[in-house]
C-alpha cells in the first residue's frame, strides 16, 4: 500500500480501529436509548467525537483530517455501524460528499476555506442534491443558478437534505443553462448564513432518531464566482458522481456494522431466554436463523473490503461499490428482520435494541442510490464493458 | 514545569485476571495489559494542565517489564510529552519498597516539579508507593485528590472521603496521588496515536539511574504461599410460596444483608 508522509501505517490504523471500538462500546453504546429518545445527540458526545477525529477521518492530514484510505475508512465504518447509525450521521456528511467534493475537486482557495473547519467539525457541511421528482434521476432538477454580475444567483427546493438543520454550509446541486440553451447540473458552495437560504422544521422520521433531516430552500441566494466547486463548469458535477461512488462502501460497510450488532443481540438473548426449561438458542430452528445472520455478516463483510481495495487501486470504481451497497444494505435488512424474529415478541418492543435496528437499517436501502439504482449501475457497466471488449 | 506521572500497567479490571500459582505473579498471556484506570485520570489531569500551560512537559514514568512498552505508549497517545519505562532483571517480583525505592531514584533522575500518581493500583492495591516514594525524596504528598489546583508555586486540592472533605496545599515540589473521584480521563484521539510512536521514549535498567540501588539484597517481603479462590458455593434458593417473604428476611439478616 502506498506509504507516504500523508498516509495512516497499518501499525497505527489498528490501534485507531481499537480506541474507537472501545469509545463506541464505552461512550456511545450506553447513550443509545437517550439518543432515540430524545432525538438528538447528547452535546458532550458530539464534543467527544469531535477531540477523537471522527469529523475528518477521511479528509487529508494536510487539512488537519486523519487521511485514512478507502480500505481503512471501510473498517472504520464497520466499527461505526456497531451503535446508533444516527451517531456516525452526525459526522458522515463532513467526510462523505460534502468533504470529499471538496477535497478532492475544490480549488485551493476553496480547501483553504472550508477543509480545516469541516476536518475539526467546527464546521458542518451538508450534501444538496435531492428535490421533489429528483431523487434517483438528479438530472430533472430544477434548482437553477444564474449568472449575476458578482457571481451567481440561486433558486429552487431541496428535501430530506442531512444535517441540514446544523449545516454551516450546503454543498448544493444546481442547473446551469449557458446562453446556446445547455444545460448542466454544477456544484456550488453555499454558507447557510446566506441571506435567502432557510431549512424547514426536521421531519419526522421511521427510524434513525437522533439524525435531522430537513426541505431547505434557496430563495435567489447569491454567492461569489468563487462558489462554484473546482472553478470552472463541470468539475463539481464528476466530483460528485465519483464521490458517491466511495461512500456507497460507506454505506455497505455500515450495515455490515449492524449486521454484527444485530447478530450479537441476536445471540446473547439466544443464550439466556428460556422456553419451558430450554434456552431458545438450544432450539434447531432458532439455530438456523443465527446460521443464517452469520452468512450474512461474514459474506457481507469479505465483500465491502473486497471492493475497498478494489476501489482504493483504481480496479473497480463502479460496479464493486454498488455490489457491495446492494448486497449489504439488502443483507442487513434479513439480518434485522431474523433478530426480531429471534427475540419473538420481546423484538417489537424499544426496550431491545434490535427493535430499533430494524426500523434503522431501512434507509440504507434507499439513500445514495436506491437498491434499483444500484442495479441499473451494476447492469449498465457490466454490458458497456462487455460491449467495449468486442 | 515538570510533571511526571506514575503509571502502573496493570490487568484490565473488566477482563479475567489470573495469578500464576507458581510464581504467584500475574499471568500475562492470560488478561490484556492495561494503564492503571486511576493512573489514567492522573495523566488527564496532567495533560490537560499542559494544554492550559506553555512550558509544561509531561513525563509518563512507569516501572514494568519490556512488554509495557506498548502500554505506556497509550500515555503518550493521550497527550504526555515522553515515556521513560524502568527495566532490569532485578526487579523481577519487586515488593512495594522496591518498586517506591526504583521509582525514587527514576524520579532523581528525571527531575520533577510535581509527581502524580494513582491512590492505589487496581491490582496490587496497595496503597503505599506514593507515600513511601514522597518519603524517599523527602518531599510533601497530597494524597487520593478528588480536585486539583496548581500554579508555578503550589498545588492544591480537595480529599474526599464518604464523610469529610479536606483542602490540602503543598509547595512545589510535591507528591500529589488522584482518587477515583477524580475527573474522567480522554480517550486517545487519533493524532495522538499518531503522534505518539514519534515521541521520545527511553528504557532504562537500574545502572543507568545513577544511583546505588543496593538495597536489592536486603531481606524483603516476599511472598510464600499462594491459593487460588476457592469455588464459589451453590446460592440459597427461596422457592416462592406463603414463607417465602419470611424466608427472605430471614436470609438477609442473617447475612447482615439488612
Ligand atoms: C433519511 C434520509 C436522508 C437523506 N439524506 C440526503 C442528503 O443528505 N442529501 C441528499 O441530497 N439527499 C438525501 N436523501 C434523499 C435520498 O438520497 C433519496 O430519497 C433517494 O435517492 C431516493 O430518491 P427519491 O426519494 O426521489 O425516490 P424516487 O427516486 O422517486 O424512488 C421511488 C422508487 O422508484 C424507483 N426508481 C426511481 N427511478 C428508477 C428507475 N430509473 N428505474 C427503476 N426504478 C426507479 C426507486 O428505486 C424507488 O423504489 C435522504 C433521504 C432520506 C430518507
Ligand atoms: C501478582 C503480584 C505478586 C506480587 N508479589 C509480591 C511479593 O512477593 N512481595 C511483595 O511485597 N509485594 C508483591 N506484590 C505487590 C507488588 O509488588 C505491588 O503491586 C507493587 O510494588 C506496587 O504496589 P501497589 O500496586 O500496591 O501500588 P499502590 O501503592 O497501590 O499504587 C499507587 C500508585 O503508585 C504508582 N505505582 C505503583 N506501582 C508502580 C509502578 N510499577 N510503576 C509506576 N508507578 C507505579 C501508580 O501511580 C499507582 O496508581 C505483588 C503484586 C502482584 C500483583
Amino acid at each position: 500500500m502506498n506509504m507516504s508522509e500523508n498516509s495512516v501505517s497499518q501499525e497505527d490504523f489498528v490501534e485507531i480501529l481499537g480506541g474507537l471500538r472501545q469509545f463506541i462500546r464505552e461512550k456511545v453504546m450506553p447513550l443509545e436509548r437517550e439518543i432515540a429518545e430524545g432525538d438528538a445527540i447528547p452535546e458532550s458526545l458530539r464534543s467527544q467525537a469531535k477531540d477523537l477525529g471522527l469529523f475528518g477521518y477521511a479528509i487529508g492530514q494536510e487539512w488537519g483530517g486523519i487521511g485514512l484510505d478507502p480500505v481503512q475508512e471501510a473498517e472504520l465504518a464497520i466499527e461505526l455501524g456497531y451503535t446508533s447509525l444516527a451517531f456516525r450521521s452526525m459526522f458522515g456528511t463532513n467526510n462523505g460528499i460534502a468533504g470529499q467534493v471538496i477535497s478532492g475537486f475544490g480549488t485551493d482557495s476553496q480547501k483553504e476555506t472550508w477543509l480545516e473547519g469541516i476536518a475539526s467539525g467546527d464546521i458542518v457541511a451538508s450534501f444538496a442534491l435531492t428535490e421533489t421528482g429528483a431523487g434517483s434521476n438528479p438530472s430533472s432538477m430544477r434548482t437553477k443558478a444564474v449568472t449575476t454580475k458578482s457571481g451567481w444567483s440561486i433558486s429552487g427546493e431541496k428535501r430530506y437534505i442531512t444535517n441540514a438543520p446544523s449545516a454551516d454550509v450546503f454543498i448544493t446541486f444546481a442547473k446551469v443553462t449557458d446562453d446556446a440553451g445547455k444545460s448542466a447540473v454544477e456544484v456550488f458552495i453555499v454558507p447557510s448564513n446566506s441571506p435567502g437560504v432557510t431549512v424547514g422544521p426536521h421531519d419526522k422520521k421511521m427510524g434513525q432518531a437522533g439524525a435531522w433531516t430537513a426541505d431547505v430552500h434557496f430563495d435567489e441566494v447569491a454567492v461569489t464566482e468563487d462558489a462554484l466547486v473546482g472553478g470552472k463548469s463541470g468539475v463539481g458535477y464528476r466530483a460528485a458522481m465519483t464521490s458517491l461512488a466511495k461512500g456507497r462502501i460507506t454505506i455497505a460497510a455500515l450495515a455490515v456494522g449492524q449486521a454484527q450488532r444485530a447478530l450479537d443481540e441476536s445471540l446473547s438473548y439466544a443464550a439466556i431466554a428460556k422456553q419451558g426449561d430450554d434456552i431458545i438458542g438450544n432450539f434447531q430452528l432458532v439455530q438456523a436463523m443465527l446460521a443464517d445472520q452469520q452468512v450474512g455478516v461474514s459474506s457481507g463483510r469479505s465483500l465491502v473490503l473486497d471492493a475497498a481495495r478494489n476501489y482504493a487501486s483504481g480496479a473497480d470504481t463502479r460496479i464493486g461499490p454498488s455490489v457491495a451497497k446492494l448486497y449489504c444494505t439488502e443483507m442487513v435488512g434479513r439480518v434485522a428482520d431474523l433478530a426480531v424474529q429471534i427475540h419473538g415478541g420481546a423484538g417489537y418492543i424499544r426496550d431491545y435494541f434490535v427493535e430499533q435496528i430494524y426500523r434503522d437499517v431501512r434507509l440504507l436501502r434507499l439513500y445514495e442510490g436506491t437498491s434499483e439504482i444500484q442495479r441499473l449501475i451494476i447492469g449498465s457497466n457490466l454490458v458497456k464493458q462487455e460491449l467495449a471488449s468486442n | 514545569m515538570k510533571i511526571v506521572v506514575l503509571v502502573k500497567e496493570v490487568p484490565d479490571t473488566w477482563g479475567e485476571r489470573l495469578l500464576d500459582l507458581e510464581t504467584g505473579l500475574a499471568d500475562r498471556v492470560s488478561s490484556e495489559r492495561v494503564i492503571d484506570e486511576i493512573v489514567e485520570r492522573g495523566l488527564e489531569f496532567a495533560i490537560s494542565f499542559a494544554e492550559q500551560n506553555d512550558g509544561t512537559e509531561v513525563i509518563a514514568l512507569s516501572m514494568a517489564s519490556e512488554e509495557a512498552t506498548g502500554t505506556l505508549r497509550k500515555a503518550l497517545a493521550m497527550g504526555a510529552d515522553r515515556g521513560v519505562l524502568i527495566v532490569d532483571e532485578a526487579l523481577h517480583g519487586a515488593d512495594i519498597t522496591l518498586t517506591a525505592q526504583v521509582l525514587a531514584a527514576a524520579l532523581e533522575h528525571i527531575g520533577f516539579d510535581l509527581i502524580v500518581s494513582g491512590d492505589q493500583s487496581t491490582d496490587g492495591a496497595g496503597g503505599v508507593v506514593p507515600s513511601a516514594v514522597a518519603e524517599l525524596l523527602d518531599i510533601p504528598q497530597l494524597p487520593r485528590l478528588a480536585t486539583v489546583d496548581l500554579n508555578e508555586k503550589e498545588v492544591t486540592g480537595a480529599h474526599v472521603t464518604d464523610r469529610i472533605t479536606l483542602s490540602l496545599s503543598a509547595p512545589l515540589p510535591a507528591m500529589m496521588s488522584v482518587s477515583e473521584r477524580f475527573a474522567e480521563p480522554r480517550f486517545p484521539n487519533f493524532k495522538g496515536i499518531m503522534a505518539a510512536k514519534k515521541k521520545p521514549f527511553e528504557v532504562l535498567g537500574i545502572a543507568e539511574l545513577g544511583k546505588d540501588i543496593s538495597v536489592l539484597d536486603r531481606p524483603r517481603s516476599i511472598m510464600t504461599e499462594i491459593a487460588g479462590k476457592p469455588p464459589r458455593e451453590s446460592g440459597v434458593k427461596v422457592i416462592a410460596d406463603e414463607n417465602s417473604g419470611r424466608d427472605l428476611a430471614e436470609f438477609l439478616k442473617k447475612n447482615q444483608l439488612i
